[in-house]
């Protein structure tokens, strides 16, 4: 009895959450141009979306700007967990604050102060400036996720490196940075997903013409929404949906199963 | 005694103003156990860092047969280190972790098996090498950590506390595995520990630190028998040192009654202290003793019996076989081989801290 009320309110639950994405999904489907009536399974608001140059050349623009602004901030967060665990107790803290005030920050006044800090140095806004904010944006999710692995590691494993006539830079490659891997690969994640994710700021800080598929979606919505974007709006939560499920797929598990799978007692 | 391999000269060092070692000079010979014991902050490990290249002396040099190491990078330095926590690299099998130095040194794959087989016979894992480090014991890890140095032929191996995590019986095994296979390889030991017992048992040669001062250097035995100051008595196991006047040459006034003893050369009518071990005090019928005194405390300790006598207005500490119930009245012998005379401390730094075991 108590059993099935526990399944019956987190039924509850998923549905509430999914029930208009899934509504979403299956209009996506439907052969009838209007929301209020089903007209049999079909598949061509995909196509009509695949064939619409214009939404094709946003989706490029944002798997871009996701790729390369995720790459940036994952290599410049990892060297700021670095520097951070060399700091003093006091600067690190402060430090930390700092960083994660823009992860709290209303997305709309991050937009708003970037676009004036653009306007402000003259910088021509367009695929350039996405792409900074979006590195701007991604740095404290990167820290937040590697610097807790930088917490575990055992300082004395870089200095046993040297020990054995490692160099310093070798040493932080070999030794190091595959403890660090875990946390680095779910920052880049993350971070992609942030950026495929953003409407608000990409919004205020892209060009005349540069448009991503969030900043596209909104045009095309206020023009009539249109079936094709139900497909689009689909794919999109689709992809997201995987990117978070393989987030929290963590490393740690597989690492474990490749460590022990291959025993070989003696003793 | 062999050559001389190490030598570590003035060697000075603070951390945030705070001074860890002062002018501190030792020298290490081939072939040698050393162990540096103190208590922790006595500047022991720095010591060790120096030698290993992790720390930098503000003041002072460190010699290597012959040559000034004291700027040398510890990649470029001929010592290897077995880690307080092992260290071990968790994603590497145990042979990747044994080979890692020597594919640095950029050896022939054949050169590193062998090596690896011959390390981890040496530590006795045999067929160990495709397991992962985090599969081990913690005394399996160690003696990984100690193989992965030793493949790269140092010679001087230096020891960080390396049994401090392991339980009693382990580390007691351990201590013995270590001094075998340090007669095996034939290299120098330089070993850090706060455990004396640990000290006692393996080291050539102890040296006593604290407070970033060396208190004595000398074999176990030595710094056993004959202490050079309360604090080394006191720190070596436990013992009694008791205010006494050295009234001439063989005969102290200990408490008011005198005892013979062996020691001479301290002047007459002068202050020192007696330091007695606890089971160098002998209890006897009372009437046979030279002094006379009461049991107030008695524990039972495995091998012996812990009590502790009160006599002439001071708590004896003893061990013996033989109970003596509390309250009995007993008597106290000391044989005059037995009391070892010490000079007051002139300095603070000589000066014991209290260290309760």
């Amino acid at each position: 009895m108590k059993n099935a009320a526990k399944k019956i309110y987190i039924a509850l639950i998923v549905l509430f959450l999914y029930a208009p994405i899934g509504t979403l999904m299956v209009l996506s489907f439907n052969a009838s141009k209007t929301r209020a009536k089903w007209g049999g399974f079909s598949l061509q608001w995909y196509i009509a979306l695949f064939q619409n140059e214009e939404i094709l050349r946003a989706l490029f623009n944002t798997l871009v700007i996701a790729l390369v602004s995720s790459l940036f901030a994952t290599v410049i967060g990892t060297i700021a967990c670095i520097a951070m665990t060399g700091m003093k107790r006091q600067a690190k803290s402060i430090l930390m604050g700092i960083t994660n005030i823009p992860m709290l920050n209303a997305d709309i006044v991050t937009g708003v102060s970037l676009m004036l800090l653009y306007i402000s140095l003259g910088i021509r806004f367009g695929m350039g400036t996405i792409l900074l904010s979006h590195i701007t944006f991604n740095i404290p999710y990167v820290i937040l996720s590697v610097m807790p692995r930088m917490k575990q590691l055992n300082p004395s494993t870089f200095e046993a490196a040297l020990d054995l006539g490692s160099s310093p830079l070798n040493a932080f490659f070999k030794v190091v940075f595959p403890d660090l891997l875990p946390g680095i690969l779910s920052g880049f994640l993350m971070a992609f997903t942030m950026s495929l994710d953003d409407f608000i700021i990409t919004h205020f800080t892209k060009g005349v013409g540069v448009d991503t598929l969030s900043t596209k979606i909104y045009t095309e919505i206020k023009k009539g929404i249109k079936p094709e974007m139900y497909a689009l709006s689909s794919l999109i939560f689709v992809i997201v949906l995987t990117l978070l499920i393989l987030i929290n797929l963590s490393p740690d598990k597989k690492e474990k199963e490749l460590r022990y799978g291959g025993k070989n007692e003696k003793k | 005694m062999n050559k001389e391999l190490i030598q570590l000269v003035d060697i000075s060092k603070s951390f945030d103003g705070q001074m860890v070692l002062d002018e501190l000079n030792l020298s290490i010979h081939e072939n040698e156990f050393v162990t540096l014991l103190g208590p922790s902050g006595c500047g022991k490990t720095t010591t060790l860092r120096i030698l290993g290249g992790f720390a930098n002396p503000d003041t002072g040099r460190v010699v290597f047969d012959g040559q000034d190491i004291t700027r040398i990078p510890p990649n470029k330095r001929q010592l290897n280190t077995v880690f307080q926590k092992y260290a071990l690299f968790t994603h590497m099998t145990i042979a990747e972790n044994i080979a890692f130095g020597l594919k640095i040194k950029k050896k022939t794959k054949s050169y590193i098996d062998d090596k690896i087989r011959y390390a981890l016979k040496l530590v006795n894992l045999e067929g160990y090498e495709n397991r992962m480090p985090d599969s081990l014991s913690g005394g399996q890890q160690q003696r990984i950590a100690i193989a992965r140095a030793i493949v790269n032929e140092p010679k001087v191996l230096l020891l960080d506390e390396p049994l401090g995590a392991l339980d009693l019986k382990l580390r007691q095994e351990m201590q013995y595995e270590l001094i075998r296979m340090k007669n095996e390889l034939g290299i120098t030991f330089v070993y850090v520990t706060h455990d004396q017992e640990e000290a006692l048992t393996m080291s050539d040669t102890i040296v006593v630190m604290n407070q970033g001062y060396i208190q004595q250097i000398g074999s176990p035995e030595s710094i056993y028998n004959e202490p050079e100051n309360a604090f080394v008595a006191d720190f070596i196991g436990d013992s009694n040192i008791i205010p006494a006047t050295m009234i001439k040459d063989e005969v102290v006034e200990i408490l008011g009654t005198r005892f013979a003893c062996v020691d001479t050369g301290f002047g007459e009518n002068k202050p020192v202290d007696a330091v007695i071990r606890p089971e160098d005090v002998m209890l006897v019928e009372p009437d046979a003793g030279i002094i006379k005194g009461v049991v107030t405390h008695l524990i039972f300790k495995g091998v012996h019996y812990e009590m502790e006598v009160t006599a002439n207005g001071y708590e004896w500490l003893v061990h013996s076989t033989t109970l003596f119930p509390v309250g009995k009245e007993v008597g106290i012998q000391v044989d005059p081989f037995n009391i070892q005379i010490m000079n007051k401390p002139e300095s603070e730094d000589e000066e014991a801290v209290a260290i309760d075991i």
